[in-house]
């Protein structure tokens, strides 16, 4: 089990290198100087370059990079160009912010999609589960974003039920912060539900075709029994290695999500810092969103290995 | 005599996988109903500039933010452009973002997997390293990071969405080109003395194309969405020409005073992505020789 973690960090290595040289490429390609922009309407050549000193933009490519990475992994991301405020610093005041609105949309997707997908594969082929395929699909294909903006103009323009934008800390007022936060998160689950209803369903469907299934039955077992205990048991397990696997959504899915909603996020920070050409902003977003997402898969892996006790030996 | 080949002949050609596959697709009612979406929208694109509407750049300052109307049948927005006229140019713009995006990522994407999974070795390792790194950053955070070095426009909102979409296909070529290598067939190949671009020409890449054409029918969806979302940020698609995404963001400002703004372009988004990925879940079922 040691080895097996072990061997899986050790392949994340490589991958995260080559995601650092990539980011901190892309960044050397933006398009115009930052030092104008910070400049502002001074453009004389003297302060463009002490601005370019102080910030490292004078010395080789490759100086440059080493002096990143190493700085990243002292965990120092640089600096925002914009507002003077470390990048490490931002990160760790906006992520929180996103990390509720993530977790809150995943208990819808979960609460939605798991059952649906339960109910689906054990009545397959009616009516019922027809139609919440039919749901399944649209909740794919519908544009976050826009059921975003629609629910705002039913629920909060029409209605005046809930608020229709900004955020509030769970910890000053906790019940005001799920006020507010229950649209964008239940915005940003139909995706989810969707697909982990999907991906329920064909994974019920696998199970109950199986042997023990078929045995548990024929022991006089309760359907119910059967279907939960056994079935679902087992089908469980590729259904959690989707739910580590869908955090990349979930991240995506909030950039848009914090944008209609007006949340000052980390999704809404990565789209002002693009805006603002703030290179060391975008750098640092794109590079924890990986890291996020390669920690989610390692989850993934052991979750795998734990809940399938056929691995657990190895 | 000769009815009795032609009859023979027929049932064998029956038989063959894509009349198989085409009867299989046929009788697949949602995937019916996603090509006539598909095409419908296709349609009127392509007919947009002889269809009798305004022109979607049209000001009319005394027909600002009208509700729809038999003289604007989806209304006009804030500078008084026609809706419905707006709606029929983003079509353009939404469905080529979708195919010209998957083409340039299936263009790089294939032949790269194809190369992986047929080479092996320090090849297979190179691009394979190359395609996690990708893949470990999410498709929509990758676009934006794209479009934004590229700059805001619906060339680079394609560009970013197609080079996000690339480790996608090239992951899919590599694994099919893998199990189609240890085939008998290519071993034959090989051992008759055929060259290694003549193996991957003729019998590697047309069995690793229908998977790849599922795969891209459905990245079309999520290509669409894409877009949508880049121009929804001010990333795609620029001011004065019309995109579904750009008219949303737009409307989001008007959302008490003109709500069927943001109606319209979300009803239409949703209405394609659906038809692209109903007609990808027919082709997989129609092309999978499991599920016989």
């Amino acid at each position: 089990m040691l080895s097996h973690i072990l061997r899986r960090l050790l392949v994340a290595i490589p991958t995260l290198i080559l995601i650092s040289v990539f980011i901190f490429g892309l960044q050397k390609l933006l398009p115009g100087d930052p030092v104008l922009a910070l400049a502002g309407e001074d453009r004389d050549p003297e302060t463009l370059n002490r601005l370019r000193d102080l910030y490292g933009l004078n010395d080789p490519i490759w100086v440059q990079f080493l002096s990143w990475a190493k700085g990243v992994l002292q965990g120092d991301l640089g600096t925002s160009i914009r507002s003077g405020i470390p990048v490490s610093q931002m990160i760790a005041t906006k992520l929180p912010v996103t990390l509720q609105l993530a977790a809150m949309s995943m208990v819808f997707a979960i609460f939605i999609g798991i059952p649906a997908g339960i109910i689906s594969a054990v009545r397959k082929g009616t009516k019922l589960d027809y139609a919440a395929n039919v749901v399944a699909l649209s909740g794919l294909s519908i544009p976050n974003f826009w059921l975003g903006i629609m629910l705002i103009l039913i629920v909060s323009v029409k209605f005046h039920l809930l608020p229709a934008s900004g955020y509030v800390p769970p910890t000053e007022d906790f019940w005001l912060s799920m006020k507010t936060m229950i649209m964008p998160a239940f915005v940003l689950g139909t995706g989810l539900a969707a697909s982990l209803m999907r991906h329920t369903r064909s994974s019920m469907l696998t199970v109950m075709r199986q042997d023990y299934v078929r045995t548990a039955r024929a022991k006089g077992l309760r359907e119910p029994i059967v279907i939960l205990r056994h079935a679902f048991r087992n089908a469980l397990t590729p259904v959690v290695t989707l739910i580590a696997l869908l955090f990349g959504e979930l991240i995506a899915g909030a950039v848009l999500t914090e944008q209609v909603f007006t949340i000052p996020g980390f999704g809404k920070m990565i789209v002002d810092a693009v805006f603002s050409r703030d290179y060391a902003v975008v750098q640092g977003v794109v590079l924890v969103t990986a890291i996020g997402f390669i920690i989610m898969n390692l989850l993934a892996d052991l979750a795998y290995v734990l809940l399938n006790p056929r691995l657990r030996g190895r | 005599m000769t009815n009795a080949v032609k009859a023979t002949e027929d049932a064998i050609l029956a038989k063959r996988p894509e009349s198989r596959a085409w009867r299989k697709f046929r009788s697949h009612k949602s995937a019916i109903f996603g090509s006539v979406v598909v095409g419908t929208f296709a349609a009127i694109a392509i007919a947009a500039p002889v269809l009798p509407i305004p022109s979607p750049a049209a000001t009319d300052w005394g027909a600002v933010r009208l509700a729809p109307s038999l003289a604007h049948p989806l209304g006009t927005d804030e500078i008084g452009r026609d809706i419905m006229s707006r709606m029929i140019w983003g079509a353009r713009a939404s469905l080529m973002a979708g195919v010209v995006s998957v083409a340039i990522a299936m263009v790089i994407g294939v032949p790269l997997g194809i190369l992986a999974g047929y080479m092996r070795g320090w090849v297979d390792a190179m691009i394979s390293r190359c395609t996690e790194a990708l893949l470990a950053i999410p498709f929509l955070i990758l676009a934006i990071a794209l479009a934004a070095f590229l700059g805001p426009s619906l060339t680079n909102a394609m560009i970013a969405i197609g080079i996000a979409a690339t480790p996608l296909f090239v992951r899919l070529a590599r694994g099919q080109a893998i199990n189609i290598a240890a085939e008998d067939y290519v071993e034959s190949a090989h051992a008759i003395g055929l060259s290694t671009p003549k193996i991957l020409l003729r019998y590697i890449f047309p069995n690793v194309l229908p998977p790849v054409l599922v795969q891209s029918t459905l990245t079309i969806a999520s290509a669409i969405i894409a877009e949508a979302s880049l121009s929804f940020l001010g990333l795609g698609q620029q001011p004065p020409d019309p995109s579904w995404g750009a008219m949303l963001n737009t409307a989001k400002n008007f959302m008490a005073q003109a709500p069927w703004m943001a109606l319209w372009p979300g009803v239409a988004i949703y209405l394609v992505v659906l038809g692209f990925n109903l007609l990808g879940d027919g082709l997989r079922d129609a092309l999978d020789p499991r599920e016989e």
